[in-house]
C-alpha cells in the first residue's frame, strides 16, 4: 500500500501543475436517476465537457462504452465528464447502477 | 437481485480474470495462495475506502482526483507486472526445471509473489469500490430487501470466481514448460491494456491532450460492451476506437516489456542441463 502511496505522489507531483475547469461545460442534471437533458448535442471533432449535478442521494456512475467514459459521481455532488473530440454520430451513455431509468444520449454533428 | 448480480459480475470479471492468471503464473511457488488471499483482501478494505471517500478523492487535482487515483492504480500494476515478467525472464528457465526439488530458486520465486500481490489489490480494488457504492446505493433505497441485494451481490461475485478458476485450469492445459512463455505473453498484454486504459483516465482528468482523436473503429465488428467484447478488454485491452495515445501507450509498454525482457534473460546465461564441464 505503501507504494501505490508513492505513486500517488508521483502523479501528483507530475500534475500539480494542471489545467483549471474549462469554461462552457454543457450541464446534465441526474434526479430520481433519470438524466435531464436526456439528448445532448455537441460540436463534433472537437472536445468537449459536461458538467453533470447527481441530485440523487446515492453514487451514480456515468458509463458509456461509445464514448470510452466511465465516471463516478458520489450523492448530491457534481463533476466533469471529458468527451474526446467526435466524428457525427450518436453516442449513448447510462447511469450503471440505474440503467433501467438512467439513459441518455450524446448527438455530435 | 438480477440486477445486483449482472452489476457485480461485469465488474468482478476483471479482477477474476487477473487473478486467474496470475495464479496460473505462479504455479508451483510455494505461499502463492497465500499472497493472492493479502491482494484481494487489501484490495476489498481499499475499495471500501475508497467508496467512502469517493466524493473526498473527487475533489483532488481541479475536480479530476478519480481520473488520477485510477490512472496511478493502474500504472502501479503495469509496473508490477513489468517486473514479474522481467524477474521470470531471467528466472523463469531454472524454475521451470527445478520446480518439482525444494530449491532456494523457487523460493525466491516468492520475490515477486509480492508484485503480483500487489496487481491483484489493484484489481479488486478499482472493481470493487464500484461494486461497493452500486450496493451502498441501492442498499439505502427503501423497498429493497437486503437479502434479494446479498443474494446478488454474492451470486455475482461467485461467478467472477468462476470466471478466475475458468482461466486457470485453461491456463493449466497449458504444456508445463510452455506455461511461463504464454503466462508472460498475457501479462505483457495485460499490462499493455491497463496502460493504454490509464491514458484514458488522464485524458478524461483533462490533461495530456494529445492525439485524442479515434485511430480507427472496430465497434461494427466487435462492441466494446459485447461479452466477448469485454473480455478482450481486460485481457489485451482491446478498444473498439482507440485513441492515438493509447495506441502509443498500448505499443510502447509491449515493446518496453519485451526489451527490458530480453535484456534481463541475456544478463542470466544459459546453464547447461548437463553438470558443466570441470574448470
Amino acid at each position: 500500500m505503501r507504494m501505490s502511496v508513492l505513486g500517488l505522489a508521483a502523479a501528483l507531483a507530475i500534475f500539480a501543475a494542471g489545467s483549471a475547469l474549462a469554461d462552457g461545460a454543457i450541464p446534465l442534471q441526474l434526479k430520481d436517476h433519470k438524466f435531464t437533458p436526456a439528448e445532448i448535442h455537441v460540436k463534433a471533432n472537437t472536445p468537449s465537457i459536461i458538467a453533470l449535478t447527481n441530485n440523487d442521494p446515492t453514487a451514480e456512475e456515468f458509463d458509456s462504452t461509445a464514448l470510452k467514459v466511465e465516471k463516478v459521481v458520489a450523492g448530491n455532488s457534481s463533476g466533469n465528464v471529458r468527451l474526446r473530440p467526435l466524428s457525427p454520430g450518436r453516442y449513448p451513455f447510462m447511469g450503471e447502477y440505474h440503467s433501467d431509468t438512467a439513459q441518455g444520449i450524446v448527438v455530435a454533428e | 437481485m438480477l440486477a445486483s448480480l449482472l452489476i457485480v459480475f461485469r465488474e468482478v470479471i476483471e479482477a477474476g480474470l487477473i487473478i486467474g492468471i496470475v495464479l496460473a503464473a505462479t504455479k508451483g511457488v510455494p505461499r502463492r495462495a497465500l499472497f493472492v488471499a493479502y491482494g484481494v483482501i487489501g484490495g476489498v478494505l481499499g475499495a471500501c475506502l475508497v467508496a467512502a471517500f469517493a466524493g473526498e478523492i473527487k475533489g483532488l487535482f481541479q475536480g479530476s482526483g478519480q481520473e488520477f487515483f485510477n490512472a496511478t492504480v493502474l500504472l502501479l500494476a503495469v509496473c508490477m507486472l513489468t517486473w514479474h515478467n522481467v524477474w521470470m525472464a531471467g528466472h523463469g528457465r531454472e524454475m521451470a526445471r527445478e520446480m518439482r526439488q525444494v530449491g532456494a530458486a523457487v523460493a525466491s520465486g516468492e520475490r515477486t509473489l509480492a508484485a503480483l500481490a500487489i496487481v491483484v489489490g489493484v484489481a479488486v480494488l478499482r472493481e470493487g469500490s464500484e461494486v461497493v457504492l452500486f450496493l451502498y446505493g441501492i442498499a439505502s433505497q427503501p423497498g429493497t430487501t437486503t437479502a434479494g441485494l446479498l443474494g446478488g451481490g454474492v451470486l455475482g461475485l461467485a461467478a467472477g470466481a468462476g470466471m478466475s478458476a475458468l482461466m486457470y485450469y485453461g491456463l493449466l492445459a497449458v504444456p508445463a514448460h510452455q506455461l511461463f512463455r504464454v503466462t508472460s505473453g498475457l501479462i505483457t498484454l495485460l499490462a499493455a491494456g491497463m496502460a493504454g486504459q490509464a491514458v484514458l483516465f488522464v485524458q478524461q482528468g483533462g490533461y495530456l491532450e494529445v492525439f485524442t482523436s479515434t485511430v480507427w473503429n472496430t465497434s461494427w465488428l466487435l462492441p466494446e460492451d459485447t461479452i466477448i467484447g469485454r473480455l478482450l478488454h481486460t485481457l489485451v485491452g482491446y478498444s473498439d476506437a482507440p485513441n492515438g495515445a493509447q495506441l502509443i501507450a498500448y505499443a510502447g509498454t509491449i515493446l518496453a516489456i519485451t526489451l527490458l525482457m530480453r535484456w534481463e534473460h541475456r544478463r542470466h546465461p544459459r546453464r547447461a542441463a548437463v553438470p558443466a564441464p570441470a574448470e
